[in-house]
């Protein structure tokens, strides 16, 4: 009998499936059918603490815009004697997710000031989530600030949230450090439980129809695998927080790649919002059919095996690698054209 | 359980107590009641319950008339039930409560009292409405303030439990029902006390059941109905006695006592004032001061006038009184006299004649009218009326508080008259609508109210527009009760919260000596003194003010509150007027931050909180220097170019001094001048629209949605700039047909907004900044006056033959000069679009029949109009009737028009030979299909008139009369969808079913915008509105497929901001069809809780997500054997909840009741679908015609 289980976050896993903060996790109802697809636990959808915000201020607005100005109409929408605008909707979706299924669930949060994150944090804990995702994810544009200041924010929020809860407590961070692996550490040192690499931004495009700059939510592709399976092989063994790939993960052959290079957990969102929930019972066979071809037992044993520190070549995790990867791209004219072909190794 | 002394105002304080004697509440919007029901509603929808322990059942109706009849039927199977309404509403319920009275039902209607609509509607106060129920059999009893109100309202409904007379309990609309005051509530324990139980189970007992059945409702011969009408005339007999036993019942629970009569004033007094309603109050005080001064007058206060109790009447008046002066505030033209004055004189008489009372002789009465559609009633005018009393023949059926130089009825007042006491702070606030003046002082009042000894008035001015509205607070703060029921004219405080105000409103007028003037200024305390005009620098001057400036526009904007300056100026007024201690006024206010804002989020109240702190820091006291420096002169409202009229009348009413006017100023019927919006500059906009001439593409899109009219399109020849200003813009007309013509887009700088719809919709980028459109907001001060000078050269620019002009495209459409300008409608508005269209394609032939509602109010509320004709002095004749009879009353026009040309056809048939057969030819036989047939027209009516003045037969006069009509008209029927899917839908529907030649536009919002959002069968599934606080449950009303079912009605639903063309190509297709056409125009509004910028883009979303469908139906296509359905929308692209994201009115029930949105949302999902796949059937199913048959 093959063994999947695995431990992310301190948490004892039947499998290293795990879907993803993504609009799959809006109704319980299907969080259900994750879990019965195989899922070993679930990350909920992030809670925002800019939109709980920014709807407050709209709600505000609208509610007051054009009143008091006309005879006839003082008013133009009744105001209820209460609102939910805090998270109370979030809080109760992990209540009935908590009670809807067995698989661990893990909140995200994505906090905008310190206050909110631990206060949220809190009341994520006590709504019952088995632990916590922390998003951070902020484009930081201006260039007076320092990449020392960001990066202290990164740290000073896993701290206060650390410091407010007693769930373990993952952060969910981007590849864009100077030093990935330092920021890691420091993560690490700072508390958190896990890591969980990485955050893809939206990244807008163009209509040129229309000459607008529009918001862009694209799926992940399988070469978007490539990123958190260098920087797991790199980190693995390196700090003691878990290490969780998300991003471009759809077949079970990234499953085995990520978890040997060292992931806890493999996240899964494109591929099951392209090929549907029971995508993951394929994965989870696949994985189990690859796992009985190659005689490996238990998912535990093949974690990390491929890692830098374990692998046969540590070296082509590093930057060494880039310069080889570039020697193989040869330039070429076709038809009098130019362009860039990428060639094969060894042709 | 203690009583609470709270700050509300009347419609509150009845609904308190109606909602908790009741069961059933059968709800209809009408203004100034709506509020009554909307406090039901949303108790209801809290689930709050009444006073035995269950929550009532409350239901809006499509009409007054329905609510009556709900509350009828209710009453009949034994609930207790009630309703609110006021003035036409109130006509609406009179057949079902002459059936409610007839039949002996205890109930209580609570009304505040309106003008009823004549030469003109109003919202405002009077008697007329409830004068016209005085022979419905139902009890009348009168509040004549706010505490009297809530505590009238209760002994109303016990006394008709008591009686088994229906009671309709009134107060005046807007001084009572709005003036917020403060109050001695009754609690739950006090209603219980005063309503007997005995009575409730004697109700229920005689309640329709078929448990023990009964006929009730038969109909009666000339054998027995007359007796069996006399049998109830014991219950009317004894019900004065027992209205009078709850007042003392009343007194006994809570210490305030009244009399069905009740006397006030020196138990000798030789003058008596006779008066219901809150008129009373100012007489009252003005007794007060006068006996203090020595003078013996009393009054009369009226509680019940129906039963009218002669008994009690005669006992309450002073054996000592000799004259008396009744006061109506009602006029019953042709009548005798007016109807409270016939009732005391007949009282009197019978009183004397049977030896009641105390009186010896009959006293010499006289009756006076004044106070009509809440028109002002000062102690001035009290002391004007005894004035009158004590001259040896005093004046009868005079009028007081005008001018009436045409029948010279009014009396004269001294304006310098006061009664105002020192020790009360009275205190004026100017501010704008969108600045949150009117909230704040609400606030204040409530602070002082609750948090002091001191008693507190607020009463509210608003102005005629939806758009940048000016509002005027009046507020009193005292150690006594507050009786002043009128507006403050000697202030010790003003603020003026707005700078644009100093050179429109001669505000310091009504200054006190020493008073304190408070400016909202953008500039320093250095700078300011230099920017006054004159007559505000002179005034303080004179007036020995003191003056304070705060910068509340930089205080709002460095704390996030954008416009809102209502923390910001409460705070100051706090901290100026010290009506509290210094940190006791800032606790409370903080304090009522947080018990106003809480609910909205700590961000808000933190908002407000930073607010408050930043405000004492840029509040500085200005030193008014001892003389004048300032050449700012105010201007004249209208300008000189005006004609005389609109200077002297229309300009008077704009100016704010249209209670200076005389009654001969004025047209005798309600008939005024159109085209008078443009008189109005009300340079409102902070930046207006600027043309770029090289990105535009020449679409004509940013015309068509403008929603003021203030982007005009011109084609012409380009000599005609040789005259032009420097900056005036101009480029190459890009249209082949137009090759070699100039082409400019103008905006007009001072009517313009700032809405920026046109921004939103412009299609055109710059290409080398992005960002940048066709046109693009800039600040409007720097342009002002290059701007006016090009907007006037611009003006003088020959419109383009219209004949020249293909209207099927937009492009070229919108260069037709339109009719409907500069309306007073919400910035951003959705429905003046449409208007405007109309007017651009038919203006110039078009009568205009306009239900009551945003429409009629933007459209014809004085002092201008937005109507306006072209340099023929053609354009679309208009005219409101009332809400629930447009169709009809439209309907009326096209009959009328019809039968007029009918008969001028017979006559011209008949004297062809004389007028020239030629001529008479071409006239009967032309077909009048386009603008050159119909120029062709008019030449020959002109040419025939001609020829029929030089004619002397009757037929020849008779001819020349009608002979306009002989040029088509066409006929619209304008109203919103509270008139076309609710009150008005029966008239609609029987017009629609008429075959006849008219054109119905309904402008929907989906919801009544101008009572201020209420739900109608428009609104659909999952919106909150009022009426509809938990999201409404059922789906919208489908109206155009309704109309369908005819056959033969053109219906269209269009939504300019999805598919402009589609829109243009509707109104041609509904105008040109010879028979009914109705199209449903989607119309966005600040009422749905939308960005008005971006309005134009909910209406795209709304389509593309299917939750409206553009469809057209064309009767003649069924005629040729094709499907006369063409669904215009294509395939839904979008969730439904792409689009109720993007509105308040969906969005909010997400935050206030999140499961329910969820299961409505997904409703509304369905509906969409359902609706969009049932459509494409009806347009793709095998269409077989009659030819086919």
């Amino acid at each position: 009998m093959i063994d999947l289980s695995t431990t992310y976050l301190g948490l004892n896993l039947n499998s290293p499936l795990v879907p993803s903060a993504s609009p799959l996790s809006q109704e319980v109802a299907t969080i259900r059918r994750l879990e019965d697809a195989g899922a070993s636990a679930v990350v909920l959808y992030s809670l925002f603490e800019e939109q709980l915000r920014q709807e407050t201020y709209e709600l505000d607005h609208h509610l007051s815009a054009g009143t008091e100005s006309f005879a006839e109409a003082t008013s133009f929408l009744p105001e209820p004697h209460e609102f939910h605008l805090g998270p109370e909707g979030y809080l109760n979706h992990i209540r009935q997710a908590k009670d809807a299924v067995d698989i661990p669930v893990i909140a995200s949060l994505n906090g905008t000031t310190v206050g909110g994150w631990i206060d949220y944090a809190k009341q994520i804990q006590q709504a019952g989530a088995d632990a916590l995702e922390c998003n951070i994810y902020r484009i930081v544009t201006d260039p007076a600030v320092t990449s020392a200041h960001v990066e202290q924010q990164y740290l000073d929020i896993v701290s206060a949230v650390k410091s407010a809860v007693t769930i373990p407590v993952a952060v969910k961070i981007s590849p864009f450090f100077s030093n990935l692996a330092n920021m890691a550490q420091r993560l690490d040192r700072a508390g958190a439980d896990g890591l969980v690499l990485f955050n893809r931004f939206y990244q807008p495009d163009i209509d040129l129809s229309e000459l607008e700059v529009t918001p862009n939510v694209l799926l992940s592709t399988a070469q978007a695998m490539r990123l958190p399976l260098t920087w797991i092989g790199i980190l693995y063994g390196r700090l003691g927080a878990s290490l969780a790939a998300t991003g471009g993960v759809h077949e079970a052959e990234d499953v085995i790649k990520l978890l040997m290079v060292g992931a806890n957990v493999t996240m899964l969102c494109s591929t099951l919002l392209r090929n549907g929930i029971s995508h993951l019972r394929f994965l989870e066979r696949g994985v189990r059919e690859w796992m009985d071809s190659h005689e490996y037992d238990s998912v535990r044993q093949m974690q990390g095996s491929m890692s830098q520190r374990k692998c046969p070549d540590p070296s082509a995790f590093e930057r060494a690698q880039y310069m080889r990867a570039v020697k193989s791209i040869q330039h070429v004219t076709v038809t009098g054209r130019e362009s860039w072909r990428l060639m094969n190794n060894g042709s | 359980m203690k009583r609470k002394f709270k700050t509300m105002d009347a419609n509150e304080a009845v609904a308190n107590v109606a909602y908790r004697v009741n069961e059933v509440i059968a709800i209809y919007p009408i203004t100034p009641s709506s509020n009554m029901g909307e406090w039901a509603d949303q108790w209801a929808s809290e689930g709050i319950p009444n006073v035995w322990g269950s929550v009532p059942h409350v239901i809006e109706m499509q009409s007054e008339g329905g609510a009556a009849g709900a509350v009828h039927g209710a009453l009949q199977t034994g609930s207790l039930a009630t309703t609110f309404t006021a003035s036409q509403g109130l006509l609406l319920m009179i057949p079902n409560m002459n059936k409610i009275a007839g039949e002996l039902t205890p109930t209580a209607f609570h009304v505040s009292a309106r003008t009823i609509a004549t030469h003109a509607l109003s919202i405002f106060g009077d008697h007329s409405d409830v004068m016209q129920c005085r022979t419905t059999g139902w009890a009348m009893l009168c509040s004549n303030s706010v505490q009297e109100a809530m505590d009238m309202a209760l002994i109303a409904h016990s006394s008709a439990l008591e009686s088994r007379i229906p009671f309709l309990h009134f107060f005046d609309g807007f001084r009572t029902s709005h003036e917020v005051n403060k109050i001695e509530m009754l609690n739950e324990d006090d209603m219980r006390a005063m309503i007997n139980m005995d009575r409730v189970i004697e109700h229920r007992r005689r309640a329709l059941s078929p448990d023990h059945p009964v006929l009730r409702g038969t109909a009666q011969n000339p054998d027995v109905f007359f007796q069996i009408r006399e049998t109830s005339t014991p219950f009317y007999s004894a019900c004065p006695k027992k209205v009078q036993a709850a007042m003392d019942r009343l007194a006994a629970i809570v210490g305030r006592s009244y009399h069905l009569f009740d006397y006030t004033g020196t138990p000798d007094a030789d003058r008596v004032i006779v008066i219901m309603g809150s008129g009373a109050e100012a007489v009252h005080e003005t007794v007060d001061y006068l006996n203090a001064r020595g003078e013996k007058v009393g009054l009369l206060k009226i509680r019940l006038f129906r039963p009218f109790s002669v008994e009690h009447l005669v006992a309450a008046l002073p054996a000592t009184v000799r004259s008396i002066a009744v006061l109506d505030r009602t006029k019953e033209a042709g009548s005798a006299a007016d109807p409270l004055y016939l009732d005391i004189v007949n009282g009197l008489h019978e009183g004397l004649r049977l030896g009641l009372g105390s009186l010896k002789t009959m006293p010499l009465v006289v009756g006076g009218r004044y106070g009509l559609s809440s028109k002002e009633f000062t102690p001035a005018m009290v002391k004007a009326v005894y004035d009158n009393l004590a001259v040896a023949a005093p004046r009868n059926h005079f009028t007081v508080g005008i001018q009436d130089d045409v029948s010279h009825t009014s009396l004269t007042c001294d304006p310098t008259f006061s009664t105002e006491s020192d020790d009360v702070v009275r205190a004026l606030f100017y501010g704008l609508g969108a600045d949150g003046t009117v909230g704040a002082n609400k606030n204040s009042i409530k602070i002082i109210g609750e948090n002091t000894d001191n008693y507190a008035q607020g009463y509210f001015v608003y102005d005629s527009k939806k758009s940048g509205a000016v509002t005027v607070s009046h507020l009193r703060f005292g150690p006594r009760p507050i009786r002043s029921t009128y507006l403050v004219s000697k202030a010790n405080f003003i603020a003026c919260h707005q700078w644009i105000f100093l050179d429109r409103y001669d505000m310091l007028s009504s200054l006190v000596t020493g008073g304190t003037f408070l400016l909202n200024s953008p500039f320093s305390k250095e700078e300011v003194w230099e920017k006054l005009p004159r007559v505000v620098q002179d005034q303080l001057i004179a007036k020995k003010a003191k003056f304070y400036v705060i910068d509340g526009y930089s205080v709002a904007r460095d704390t996030g509150m954008g416009s809102r300056m209502n923390t910001i100026l409460q705070v100051c007024f706090f901290a100026i007027s010290k009506v509290l201690p210094g940190n006791e006024a800032i606790e409370a206010i903080r304090k009522s931050i947080r018990d106003t804002y809480g609910r909205k989020g700590e961000d808000i109240v933190q908002k407000n909180m930073k607010a408050v702190d930043e405000t004492l820091a840029h509040l500085f006291e200005v030193e008014v220097p001892k003389s004048a420096s300032s050449t700012i002169e105010m201007p004249p409202p209208f300008p000189a170019e005006a004609p005389e009229f609109e200077r002297n009348v229309l300009g008077v009413i704009y100016g704010n001094r249209g209670d200076e006017l005389p009654v001969s100023a004025f047209p005798v019927d309600g008939t005024f001048p159109t085209g008078t919006a443009q008189w109005e500059k009300r340079n409102l906009a902070l930046e207006i629209p600027e043309w770029d001439t090289k990105t535009c593409i020449q679409c004509g899109k940013c015309a068509m949605v403008c929603p003021h009219s203030v982007i005009r399109i011109k084609v012409y020849e380009g000599q005609l700039l040789a005259d032009a200003p420097s900056t005036f813009k101009s480029t190459d007309a890009r249209d082949k047909e137009w090759t070699g013509m100039k082409y400019t887009i103008q905006v007009a700088p001072e009517d313009c907004t700032g809405c920026g719809i046109c921004v939103d919709i412009c299609p055109a980028k710059n290409k080398t900044e992005t960002r940048l459109k066709a046109i693009n907001m800039v600040p409007q001060p720097p342009l002002r006056v290059p701007e006016r000078e090009n907007w006037n050269f611009f003006l003088k620019i020959p419109e383009l033959d219209r004949r020249n002009i293909k209207v099927t495209t937009i492009r070229q459409q919108q260069v037709q000069e339109p009719l409907f300008e500069f309306s007073g409608a919400c910035s951003g508005c959705g429905e003046t679009p449409y208007l405007k269209l109309l007017s651009q394609l038919f203006g110039d032939r078009s009568v205009i029949a306009n239900a009551t509602g945003c429409s009629s109010i933007y459209g014809g509320n004085l002092p201008t109009t937005p109507w306006s004709k072209n340099a023929d002095g053609r354009g679309p004749a208009w005219s409101n009737s009332l809400f629930e009879d447009n169709a009809e009353f439209g309907l009326g026009f096209r009959l009328s028009i019809d039968k007029q040309t009918e008969y001028a056809r017979e006559l011209l048939q008949k004297l062809g030979g004389a007028v020239g057969e030629e001529l008479a030819s071409a006239i009967l036989a032309a077909s009048q299909k386009d603008e050159a047939d119909i120029f062709e027209q008019r030449l020959r009516i002109a040419e025939l008139k001609k020829r029929l003045e030089k004619l002397d037969s009757p037929e020849a006069r008779q001819l020349l009369a009608v002979a306009d009509m002989l040029v088509r008209k066409s006929v619209w029927i304008v109203g919103g969808d509270g008139w076309a899917y609710d009150i008005g839908y029966g008239g609609l529907d029987h017009v629609l079913a008429s075959g006849r030649n008219v054109n119905l536009l309904v402008l929907d919002t989906e919801v009544y915008s101008n009572t201020g959002g209420q739900s109608s069968k428009s609104t659909p599934r999952a919106a909150v509105a009022k009426f509809a606080a938990g999201g409404k449950p059922a789906p919208k009303k489908d109206l155009g497929l309704m109309a369908m079912s005819y056959g033969n009605v053109y219906v269209a639903s269009v939504a300019m901001g999805a598919k402009d063309e589609h829109t243009l190509k509707a109104f041609l297709e509904a105008e040109a069809y010879p028979g009914p056409s109705l199209i449903i125009a989607y119309s966005h509004c600040i009422a749905h809780g939308i960005n008005m910028t971006t309005g134009m883009s909910d209406q795209k979303a709304a389509v593309e997500s299917g939750q409206w469908l553009l469809y057209r139906y064309h009767p003649e296509r069924a005629e040729a054997g094709e499907n006369p359905l063409t669904l215009d929308s294509r395939t839904p692209t979008k969730k439904v909840q792409d689009f109720l994201l993007m509105e308040t009115r969906f969005k909010m029930l997400t935050k206030s009741k999140p499961e329910d949105a969820k299961k409505l949302w997904a409703q509304a999902q369905h509906d969409a679908e359902v609706r969009y796949r049932f459509y494409e059937y009806l347009s793709k199913r095998q269409f077989e015609s009659k030819a086919a048959d």
